[in-house]
């Protein structure tokens, strides 16, 4: 190389500055905790009046844990009463807090929600026990397909591909792995066969998507569709007639030694079913491949701007196709745990929905696999606590606490999250 | 390394957009190709880029044929490019960026980052670049994207460089930087292949000159050429580069902005406390480097901005706070910047983007229905009136050239009564004849008493056109001088500096 005759000056950013005073005020938050602290006064103090005297006991751990803690057992109303005051502070000092423009922090929401749970489960169970270990096992069981859904929604997302099809991954994978299972009564070729079959529909997806340029949405409401006809016929076809073609094993629970005897964390994270664990692995190993790897960072590049990807000679299609491929592996995984770890049996249309809900962590969670399998364990959450608030016998109408999980969605969209930015290219085919 | 195209022909369809196109550049040679928008320079490039593949001719480096059957193969063949519109995928970081496709990977397939880091570090202290190579692109000012897209090429150990259209995006002294960059590049044995239709830069940088029109080489010509030389030259015809204009008739303040500030989503203080007058009968321009609050000033006047503080007043009248319409109706006339984005629908026809902004009442709209038969004469005039080049009033605007898509802005703007006329970039990717017409035009809408301001970050338009300039840095205005300032003095300006006579024209 040459001598250098003179190096140009370095430009200065002609970005705006940021000023720190004349800031606009956001009202969205102390307005939701507001909502929710009037709330908290209706139901805890205005309805439970009645349930004076009484006591709301919660079970921390099962009859066969080896440490035993003690249940907390907390007078109803009191508690009530406690909890509605300090969220109608909160809310005013969230107020406050947005009057002065200071940042409200993600914790003050956490805590705040937390408060509220705990003051809804003390009135909701007044008179009765709450077994905690039980609502949060049954949170991670239940989170199981929405994580599996939600990893395949972010894989393939994050490649540029609108994933509505999540639905029909499911279904197919719960469908393929209850046969495949029952036919060779070995259940771990049922999880081959669904990773096959949630593979199977997601190329559907990706042939007419990348090749055909079909709208993305359209094509996977088309799936969804047509996997639930599909295998709703084949089941009252050949499935019903002859039962043993619908009887897999389903996969027990295993206790990891050791780790499952944590108070509290163990019996909820380590004594579930082999898809639960392999759920552990799945999201890691999602976000190692997306984050920090060749391959990931490709993946991403096609899906925010393939046009820079192409012209460093990446193939944005193939990448594509492959990202979407292994999306459908990973929701067809997930179809699995609705027969081989759950019911035992696949019927019709049984995964009722909850692609759909995936899809929403998927948006919720911001198109990053750990948030969205925190989004995916709130919706689980909310599903439980259903289940167990119906088993407890709860003053909640049953109707009501069916609307919980959608109501939790919004809430949780609206007024705890900020707006989350989609990949940049996500939904639009590559053309040359 | 010496790049050399033979009898290259490329066709879209009957649409020749290289004719039979010859070129040698020499290595360590700045080669210019210069042609207007649309004479095929983009396509003759992308040939080159292994994008499209010609139908006839060969490629040569340092004599020896090349087949490209992607943008991979040419890259590893020694060719890089510095593409118009970067290349870079902005939520990435520039190292990410740098080493996209040529990723190197650690133990169990971990990037290894690290090694991105150095190169960049390297390429970046070799040219005096100063960039962290840990920085998102999306945070950084476009001169600085550019330079990233320069390591990007020299990556990949690039020995011929395309820089296509690299101007188009940069303030004067940016400019001026890249020219020093692109010679110490052409020192170091580099090839440079620069695409342009700027004539000062060619004639600056440049060692050889081919000039294309509609598709062919029209002949070559050295830097010492004249600007009218080549200007001919390239258009086909003698080409006026000054704008005639008389002095203003100044008919008293029509438009009063005090203390305006615009606060934008992000929480950003965008424009602050911006304050000028515009007299009717004059031009007023805002010149300033792209980002500094410009787009955000005429968005704030036009009612587009949420976040408004401060006074706008037209006629006496106030405008801020009023909606769109009720400002649109005041008479205020508004040429985006961005045609393609907020000028048109690129999927309506002509006749239907003429009236886009007029579908509220008579004479477009009665009793709820259109007035086919009205509007199709009222395109009819217009595309007359403004030499729009198309197919009739009722074809899509978006298969328009650039240069007749801002006639149609145009059309649409000045056809209604204006009290105040706000052109926000122009001329901005139009070719030599559309801007004397924009320019032409845009003055016979002051010489007939109506203020006008131009935004512009084109210092040879701001000159042009402007009998006051108001220049835009970081939200602020930083003077307001008469259009005869020195471009030395507007350059220092657009940096930031205060200017002395600032004081005495406010």
């Amino acid at each position: 190389m040459s001598t250098i005759a003179q190096s140009p000056a370095p430009l200065e950013a002609s970005a705006p500055i940021v000023k720190p005073m004349p800031q606009i005020r956001s009202w969205k938050i102390p307005i939701t905790f507001g909502g929710f602290a009037l709330g908290a006064l209706f139901l805890f103090v205005a309805l439970g009046r009645g349930q004076q005297g009484e006591l709301s006991t919660f079970r921390l751990s099962q009859a066969r844990d080896a440490i035993q803690l003690p249940n907390v057992a907390l007078p109803t109303f009191a508690t009530g009463i406690f909890v509605a005051i300090v969220l109608v502070l909160l809310a005013v000092l969230s107020a406050w807090l947005v009057y002065r423009r200071t940042k409200i922090s993600i914790i003050f929401s956490i805590v705040f929600a937390l408060l509220f749970l705990i003051g809804f489960l003390a009135w909701a169970a007044s008179g009765s026990t709450i077994p905690v270990p039980g609502l949060l096992i049954g949170t991670v069981t239940l989170s199981a397909p929405l994580i599996f859904g939600a990893l395949g929604g972010v894989l393939s997302e994050r490649a540029g591909v609108v994933n509505v099809a999540i639905e029909s991954q499911l279904l197919a994978g719960a469908f393929s792995s209850a046969v495949v299972a029952s036919v060779t009564g070995n259940p771990y070729l049922g999880l081959i066969a669904a990773m096959v079959a949630g593979a199977l529909v997601s190329m559907v997806l990706a042939a007419f998507a990348l090749k055909y340029l079909v709208d993305q949405v359209i094509v996977g409401v088309v799936l969804n569709v047509l996997v639930v006809g599909l295998t709703s016929f084949l089941y009252s076809q050949v499935l019903a007639p002859s039962a043993n073609l619908n009887s897999p094993d389903v996969f027990p629970r295993l206790d990891i030694p050791l780790l499952s005897e944590i108070p509290i964390i163990g019996p909820v994270l380590f004594r579930q079913t082999i898809i639960v664990y392999v759920m552990y692995f799945a999201i890691a190993i999602v976000f190692f491949s997306l984050f920090r790897t060749k391959w990931g960072l490709r993946v991403r590049a096609v899906g925010e701007h393939p046009q820079a990807a192409d012209t460093v000679g990446i193939n944005v299609n193939r990448t594509r196709f492959v990202a979407v491929t292994l999306g459908g592996v990973v929701s067809g995984f997930g179809g699995a745990y609705f027969t081989l770890g759950a019911v035992g049996a696949f019927n019709k249309e049984m995964t009722n929905g909850m692609g759909y809900i995936a899809l929403a962590a998927v948006i919720f969670g911001q198109w990053h696999p750990i948030k969205a399998t925190l989004a995916a364990l709130l919706f689980g959450f909310a599903t439980n606590l259903q289940n167990v608030l119906g088993i407890i016998g709860s003053p909640v109408p049953s109707e009501f606490m069916l609307m919980l999980p959608y109501v939790v969605t919004i809430f949780a969209v609206a007024g705890f999250v900020g707006r989350s930015r989609a990949p940049a290219a996500d939904g639009r085919p590559y053309i040359k | 390394m010496k790049l050399e195209l033979r009898g290259i022909t490329k066709r879209f369809g009957a649409l020749v957009a290289n004719n039979n196109i010859s070129l040698t550049v020499e290595s360590g040679e700045i080669h210019a190709l210069l042609g207007e928008n649309g004479a095929g320079k983009s396509t003759l490039m992308n040939v080159l880029y292994g994008l499209y593949i010609a139908e006839e001719g060969e490629i040569l480096l340092d004599d020896v044929a090349q087949k490209f059957a992607g943008p991979g193969d040419a890259m590893n063949a020694g060719i890089g490019m510095v593409h118009q519109h970067f290349m870079l995928v902005p939520v990435f970081t520039v190292a990410e960026n740098v080493v996209l496709g040529h990723e190197q990977t650690t133990f169990g397939g971990r990037l290894d980052l690290g090694a991105a880091r150095a190169k960049v570090r390297e390429i970046s202290d070799r040219f005096g670049f100063d960039i962290d190579p840990d920085a998102l692109i999306e945070d950084l000012p476009v001169g600085v994207q550019q330079r990233v897209e320069i390591i990007k090429a020299l990556s990949q150990d690039a020995r011929v460089l395309v820089f296509d259209e690299p101007t188009a995006v940069l303030t004067p002294q940016e400019t001026d930087e890249l020219m020093i960059i692109m010679r110490q590049l052409a020192e170091s044995g580099t090839s440079i292949v620069f695409i342009t239709h700027k004539l000062r830069e060619v004639r600056e940088v440049a060692d050889r000159i081919t000039v294309i029109r509609l598709g062919t080489v029209v002949g070559e010509a050295s830097p010492t050429a004249t600007n009218a030389e080549l200007a001919s030259l390239m258009v086909g015809r003698a080409v006026e580069l000054t704008v005639h204009k008389n002095a203003p008739e100044l008919r008293g303040t029509a438009l009063s902005v005090r203390n305006l500030s615009v606060i934008d989503a992000r929480n950003q203080v965008v424009v602050n406390n911006v304050s000028f007058d515009v007299q009717a009968g004059e031009v007023l321009a805002i010149a300033g480097v792209q980002g500094n609050g410009q787009t955000e000033l005429t968005e704030a006047l036009m009612g587009l901005q949420q976040h408004v503080t401060g006074s706008i007043e037209l006629d006496g009248k106030p405008l801020r706070g009023y909606s769109v319409r009720h400002i649109l109706d005041s008479g205020v006339g508004f040429v985006p910047e961005d045609r393609t984005e907020d000028g048109l629908i690129a999927d309506f026809s002509i006749a239907e983007n003429l009236m886009l902004d007029r579908s509220s009442g008579a004479p477009f709209v009665k009793g709820g229905n259109l007035q086919l038969a009205f509007r199709a004469k009222f395109a009819a005039e217009k595309i007359t009136e403004f030499d729009i080049r198309s197919q009739g009033s009722e074809m899509e605007a978006g298969r328009l050239s650039g240069g007749n898509q801002q006639k149609v802005v145009l059309a649409r703007e000045l056809s209604r009564d204006l009290r105040l006329f706000v052109a926000a970039q122009p001329t901005r990717g139009l070719d030599v004849g559309s801007i004397e017409f924009v320019h032409t035009r845009i003055i016979e809408t002051r010489d007939s008493g109506i203020p006008v301001i131009v935004v512009s970050t084109e210092l040879d338009e701001v000159v042009a056109l402007a009998d006051r300039i108001a220049v835009m840095y970081r939200g602020e205005i930083v003077g307001i001088v008469p259009g005869n300032t020195p471009r030395a003095t507007l350059g220092l300006m657009m940096a930031g500096e205060h200017s002395p006579q600032t004081e005495a024209a406010l």
